[in-house]
């Protein structure tokens, strides 16, 4: 290709991790809820519209995106508690299908309700004013918005870690994953315990959309398309796997943005291939466990 | 994914349709007392995505043929018979349109099918309606419904054609910013077609391509473009793109610094892709369109039709999608009455050639071929005004000659 130089490579590698990094916060939350409920979270994409949908509430009310980035999580959260509490629990033990089902009937409900309350045609959301502009990082000019990204997302991460193994109640969510019934036994509420994991999983994933928002606007669909994806870094990554979550969400990120510069067309196929040569390889992907989905 | 996301929420989208429908009852009951009810009323089919993507756009689209019926059956319609709309949803899916299609010919015995919103729907409508002789007024964009083979006697085509739009736009472009320019084009007919239009512009004034880059339709982040179009720095970038494709991209432009260093000219600025979009990501971009509201100021029948329009909807502006189902219905009805019949074939024959101003200034049908001649709107996006749709400066009207279509013998019909 005309006018390939190493610093456009440099920059479309860099352009495809801060890409990576939403993927990564919405893969982390499923994979969350997956490692520790055995659910596979269908509404996973229909949280992250919300999210975005909250975001932009708070803003028509007057607040700034300080403080959406606060109140997304925090609301997005309590409905995820909410709709384990009402719903999800009921279905605990009885196999994988019965709660996929359940959340994949719940994404239409939730997208649906959105569309009810705030239209169809989708909603404005600016960059917040001290983003909104282009940084020189060295190889080039890069979005500051998407470095603030970057760096929120690598935060999150950093928080999730510190909490699941250096606090109490990680270490119970910890141990309650390997042997809930041990647990009970020892006088732990675990119901309590995978109410605040899927919380914690909407939560997340509310802040993805929130972040997405400023990138590409607000819809009511915006969830599908991108759940698709964090779909492809999770089972790449290995269900279940927070480790595996952050290594494929970078990767898909690289290779999006790679597949953008040589063969723009495949865009859609590309991440699928990847997952089809991934699963045919490890099927449990980089740092599943195997058999964790039988 | 998003194909079975559609199809579930049909339900809603008939209920959307139904309210739309009922909005215009009123206009509809009040004029049926005086009329003969003998008369089987003229029943006018259309089909358009009411669920989906196109979802706002569709809904506006009813909306505006509702005026266009209520204004046929006020004036008293064709010798005391009036006319009904029987909206259906095509869900944006050939497949789906042509059963739509099918069912509304065999089924609810209409007379005339107007309707669509994309280009392979269309020509899916279009093979049923002629095969089964029954007359096709589309408001949606394509160059291949007035082209052979898919052009038929009964095929009309409201809409301007990529061909034309790109043309209109690519001289007022060219003409400004210069000669070096780069393509983003959405992987489908549409962006196909409107890079052909620029590109046979482009030919004539030798310009230089840079790079074409076509994007899978439905792609939500942009941002791995930038780095290859900020190293490029083309003069102009042609957006080729549609909806929210579109509004992701000038966004995306605007955070990476792309917007500061090229022009971004789409051949089509959706209304409400603008509004949804918003001021800031939509800062300097301009492009065309077949309808802007604003025009009022200049065009006696967009203030008639506009005033209408508001009345019916609680101040509401018609987008240009929107006004499309209006003149669309508006052309076929007037033709009728024209022909005293609604004989597909006397019907045809009115409207081939037809004369008319129903919302921006003069049209007609091109006898060849039937594509209706109109004026293409060149527009900018400018800061939110006084209403939601108050978003666009018209820079100029490109008026509407036929050097702005392909001849007749090259669309193949000579």
């Amino acid at each position: 290709m005309a006018g390939l130089s190493l610093d456009l490579l440099a920059l479309q590698i860099f352009t495809g991790l801060a890409l990576g990094a939403v993927y990564v916060l919405l893969a982390t939350g499923m994979s969350l809820i997956f490692g520790m409920l055995t659910v596979v979270n269908f509404a996973h994409g229909a949280f992250f519209a919300l999210g975005a949908y909250v975001g932009a509430l708070v803003l028509a009310m007057g607040g700034n995106f300080w403080l959406a980035l606060f109140c997304v999580p925090v609301a997005t959260g309590i409905a995820g508690m909410a709709v384990e509490w009402g719903l999800v629990r009921h279905l605990y033990g009885r196999g994988i299908d019965d709660p996929l089902l359940l959340t994949f009937g719940l994404s239409y409900v939730l997208v649906e309700m959105i569309r009810i309350v705030a239209g169809t045609q989708g909603l404005p959301f600016d960059t917040p004013d001290a983003l909104a502009k282009a940084v020189d990082i060295g190889i080039g000019y890069f979005p500051l918005y998407r470095l603030f990204v970057i760096a929120v997302t690598a935060a999150i991460l950093l928080a999730l870690w510190l909490f699941l193994e250096r606090t109490r109640i990680g270490l119970i969510i910890r141990a309650g994953a390997r042997d809930p019934e041990i647990m009970r036994v020892l006088g732990v509420d675990t119901g309590r315990i995978w109410r605040l994991v899927f919380g914690l999983g909407t939560a997340i994933a509310g802040l993805a959309g929130l972040l997405a928002a400023p990138l590409q606007g607000v819809s009511p669909e915006m969830g599908n398309a991108i759940l698709a994806d964090a779909f492809v870094v999770t089972v790449v990554g290995g269900m279940g796997s927070l480790a595996g979550a952050i290594v494929a969400g970078l990767v898909v990120g690289v290779i999006v943005s790679l597949t953008a510069l040589f063969a723009p067309e495949a865009g859609d196929v590309a991440i699928f291939a990847l997952m089809a040569v991934v699963l045919l390889i490890r099927p449990q992907g980089f740092f599943g466990r195997a058999g964790l989905m039988s | 994914m998003p194909d079975r996301t559609d199809r579930r929420i049909g339900r809603r989208g008939w209920l959307r349709g139904a309210a739309a429908l009922a909005a215009g009852a009123p206009f509809a009951s009040a004029p049926f007392a005086t009329l003969r009810a003998e008369e089987p009323p003229i029943r006018v089919g259309f089909p358009v995505p009411v669920t989906g993507p196109y979802a706002t756009e569709a809904a506006d689209q009813v909306r505006a043929a509702q005026l266009a019926i209520a204004e046929f059956n006020e004036s008293g319609g064709m010798g005391g018979r009036r006319a009904e709309l029987l909206v259906r949803d095509d869900k944006l899916d050939p497949g789906e349109a042509a059963t739509r299609a099918i069912e509304l010919i065999e089924k609810d015995r209409v007379d005339f099918i107007v309707g669509s919103l994309s280009a392979s729907v269309q020509l899916a409508v279009n093979t049923v309606t002629k095969q089964r002789g029954i007359l096709y007024n589309s408001i949606s964009q394509s160059d291949q419904i007035v082209s052979s083979p898919d052009w038929g006697p009964t095929s009309f085509h409201e809409a301007m054609t990529p061909h034309m739009t790109a043309t209109a736009v690519g001289r007022y472009a060219f003409g400004k910013f210069g000669k070096r320019i780069a393509y983003v084009a959405a992987d489908y007919a549409y962006g196909h077609e409107m890079v052909a239009g620029f590109r046979a512009v482009g030919a004539g004034i030798g310009a230089e391509e840079l790079a074409e880059i076509k994007m899978p339709i439905g792609t939500r982040d942009f941002s791995p473009l930038m780095p290859r179009l900020e190293a490029l720095r083309p003069d102009i970038l042609f957006l080729c793109n549609f909806g929210r494709d579109q509004q992701v991209f000038v966004k995306q432009a605007q955070e990476s610094g792309l917007k500061r260093m090229t022009h971004i000219v789409a051949p089509i600025l959706l209304q409400t892709a603008r509004i949804a979009g918003g001021a800031q990501a939509f800062e300097g971009v301009l492009g065309g369109t077949s309808y802007y509201w604003g025009i009022e100021r200049d065009v006696a029948s967009a203030k008639a039709f506009n005033d209408r329009f508001r009345k019916a909807y609680d101040g509401r502006l018609p987008s240009d999608y929107g006004a499309l189902g209006y003149s669309g219905v508006r052309s076929v009805l007037s033709a009728a009455v024209k022909a005293g019949s609604t004989a597909t074939e006397k019907v045809a024959s009115a409207l081939a050639g037809m004369k008319y101003d129903f919302y921006k200034g003069p049209q007609y049908y091109r006898a060849c071929d039937h594509q209706s001649v109109q004026s293409v709107f060149i527009i900018e996006s400018k800061a939110n005004g006084r209403v939601p749709e108050d978003v666009f400066n018209v820079l100029e009207t490109v008026p509407g000659q036929e050097d702005l279509l392909k001849t007749c013998a090259q669309e193949g019909l000579g």
